[in-house]
């Protein structure tokens, strides 16, 4: 079954301060959808409230993954329905050591009993941080305890390639990378795309999309999605930045939640 | 205010008991003074408790215990303890007395002792009179008195000069009957420049009525000699277990404390390194883990007076359920301790809003030309830790254990015995209910 994600009329508020004010956005699986706006404009709550982050109360709206609503789900449930979040900032975890954590994760989805084998794991492990240039012996590291910020984006990538999702968001997984970095995480990206998975990809530049070419592009701005297109819309954007946008629908605020 | 000690024995009866014994007339003195002191003296002091309101009284009654005629009749909890580790030396404790000890012969041959206590009163008298109730005095406090007047069992362990034991000596301390007194102490001896792995478990087992554990053990570690300490405690909710433990370390000497606290019930645990050797070392790692309504207060000592001396003090403590724990740190460093060094850390992690953890680190300095630092943290689990965690699937029970081990794994990673190790995460996991 091809994987289908629809988010409909989605509100979410942290500390009773309304951030999403109604968000409807429709991907289906092999498509790669790039959501864009300024700083402020609610693009990282959306990653947090699909993922379910503690912080913000979800007040109206349904997130359907393949017809199932996940925000009936726990945090865990969410992410065994298929749906993966690469973290801006990922939590660093002391005494945990990344493959601990790994194979953590890949035996919540196979369940007891079926667990997966050592080796097999150190080998598909090995694997995908050879793809990414990670040094091996961020494996034994514990949980992005002292990594860069570079290489915490890595680790959140390696993450994926091992977890197989079938939605995928990326939450400004471009910022605090330097070019080679970039290309690194866009292949792992790339590497991945399929008919079955989906992608949502949050940047406010264009530069990722240099390297991930999206086939949708959406603009947020207080808290809604105000404008979608195509790959051009990126590249219009690029160009002329995002006041034309605001010009055009009447903006001068575009930020949501923000004290004066 | 004075608290009355009530004491559980008299005079007579205790008497009668070390004839019986046909103790030295030097320990039945010393045991009748002792009970002289602790009708006398006051209960230890512990930190924002009250130990009077905890289950002290439950001494029982000294019962004898019939030996074992083969480890193959040891209770299966204790038979899994002593599994693959019977190569160096064994003691156990079962109740009032011992029921079994065996050392190897090559190290018998190379002078090392390791018997029940009140053997080696008989036989070792000139190595245990000069070092027995030294470094815990009978008059520190009623419970210490007591300790001293109705002790039972116990190990001794004396290593002479230049030996060096590479395997690890065991003992095993049970309570299973809670009629029977339960006060094993554990003297260790390491003359100049010897090394030695002492490793024990403190555990009970069908209990059917309270029971106090007082114990004590005194480790004297001479010029040079090196003694590492793992004493793991996991006694069920019956037991109320006071423990003393002091080390004495002359020049150079160096003492290593590994302590799992792993009780069901009401625990004070104190641990004191008194480091009046120059250049002598201490290092004290305490994990623990608290559940159900338990009280606990551990604390951990250094007291430097020995020149260029150095401490170490960890403990890292997890609370669930309704626990209470007050950890204690203090580093004393007196007057003429020049360029000593004393470093502690307390960290306590609470599982529930119904825990409750205070870390009290302190430092008493009196001299000027030293260094000492310390830290304390007291937190419950980071929710975005667990967010994160479970973002990749992984259920809140099994993210939260995940950063449990996380916060105890500095100090359980560090311990040297891969034995020990593991058998603290499995009593860890069964203290977490998993």
């Amino acid at each position: 079954m091809s994987t289908k994600f629809v988010i409909e009329g989605l509100k979410a508020t942290i500390e009773g301060k309304e951030i999403l004010k109604g968000i409807n956005l429709e991907m289906k699986g092999g498509e790669i959808h790039a959501i864009m706006g300024p700083n402020g404009t609610g693009k990282s709550t959306l990653a947090s409230a699909l993922m379910g982050h503690p912080k913000y109360e979800v007040t109206d709206g349904k997130v359907l993954l393949n017809d199932e609503d996940v925000l009936d789900m726990e945090v865990d449930e969410r992410a065994l329905a298929g749906l993966f979040l690469a973290m801006q900032y990922p939590s660093e975890i002391a005494g945990v050591t990344n493959s601990d954590f790994l194979r953590s994760s890949i035996n919540a989805r196979r369940g007891e009993g079926n667990e997966i084998s050592l080796i097999k794991f150190i080998r598909q492990m090995e694997g995908k941080m050879k793809e990414l240039e990670m040094n091996p012996e961020f494996a034994h590291r514990y949980l992005n305890e002292g990594f860069s910020g570079g290489e915490k984006k890595r680790n959140e990538i390696l993450q994926m390639m091992m977890l197989d999702p079938k939605i995928v968001i990326l939450d400004e997984i471009d910022s605090g990378l330097d070019i080679d970095a970039l290309r690194i995480v866009a292949n792992g990206v790339n590497a991945m795309k399929s008919e079955k998975r989906g992608f949502l990809i949050i940047t406010h530049y264009q530069r990722l999309l240099n390297y991930i070419t999206p086939d949708y592009v959406h603009v947020m701005m207080q808290g809604r999605i105000v404008k979608s297109g195509g790959p051009e819309l990126a590249e219009r954007l690029e160009a002329e930045g995002y006041d034309w946008i605001k010009e055009e629908l009447g903006i001068t605020d575009e930020t949501v939640g923000q004290d004066a | 205010m004075t608290t009355q000690t009530i004491l559980p024995v008299n005079a007579e009866a205790l008497k009668a008991l070390s004839e019986s014994k046909q103790e030295p007339t030097w320990l039945t003195d010393s045991r009748l003074a002792s009970l002289e002191l602790a009708g006398q003296l006051e209960l230890p002091k512990l930190e924002k408790q009250r130990i009077e309101r905890w289950n002290i009284q439950s001494y029982g009654e000294y019962k004898e215990s019939k030996k074992l005629a083969s480890l193959d009749d040891l209770p299966e909890q204790v038979a899994k303890l002593v599994e693959g580790s019977r190569e160096g030396g064994l003691v156990i404790q079962r109740n009032s007395g011992t029921v079994h000890v065996s050392l190897a012969p090559e190290l018998a041959a190379k002078g090392v002792i390791f018997t029940d206590l009140e053997t080696a009163v008989k036989e070792h008298a000139d190595l245990v009179k000069p070092y027995l109730h030294q470094a815990l005095k009978n008059d520190e406090h009623s419970m210490a008195a007591l300790h001293a007047a109705v002790w039972n069992g116990g190990v001794f362990l004396y290593v002479p000069k230049n030996v060096e034991v590479d395997v690890p000596l065991q003992a095993v301390m049970l309570s299973d009957d809670a009629e029977a007194t339960f006060a094993p102490h554990v003297l260790v001896v390491a003359e100049a420049n010897s090394q030695i792995t002492y490793v024990d478990n403190y555990v009970s087992d069908s209990l059917t009525a309270p029971v106090t554990h007082n114990g004590a053990v005194e480790v004297f570690v001479k010029n040079g000699a090196k003694v590492r300490y793992a004493s793991v405690h996991q006694l069920t909710g019956e037991v109320t277990d006071v423990t003393f433990r002091r080390a004495m370390l002359e020049n150079d000497a160096s003492i290593e404390w590994i302590v799992g606290e792993m009780n069901d019930g009401d625990t004070a645990s104190d641990t004191m390194s008194i480091l009046k050797g120059n250049g002598s070392t201490s290092d004290a790692k305490i994990i623990a883990v608290g559940s159900g309504s338990q009280k606990i207060n551990y604390t951990t000592q250094a007291k430097h007076f020995g020149k260029s001396s150095e401490s170490q003090m960890i403990t890292r403590a997890v609370m669930r359920e309704e626990a209470q724990a007050i950890i204690n740190g203090i580093t004393k460093i007196e007057k003429g301790a020049t360029k000593a060094d004393g470093q502690q850390t307390e960290r306590v992690l609470m599982l529930s809003p119904k825990a409750r953890g205070d870390a009290n680190p302190i430092l008493l300095i009196d001299e000027d030309d030293v260094t000492a630092g310390h830290a304390a943290s007291v937190g419950q689990v980071n929710r975005e830790q667990v967010y994160y965690l479970m973002s990749r699937g992984i259920s809140r029970t099994v993210a939260e254990s995940l950063i449990i081990y996380g916060f105890l794994a500095p100090v359980v990673s560090e311990i040297p015995l891969e034995g020990l190790r593991d058998q603290l995460q499995g009593l860890v996991e069964r203290k977490l209910g998993q």
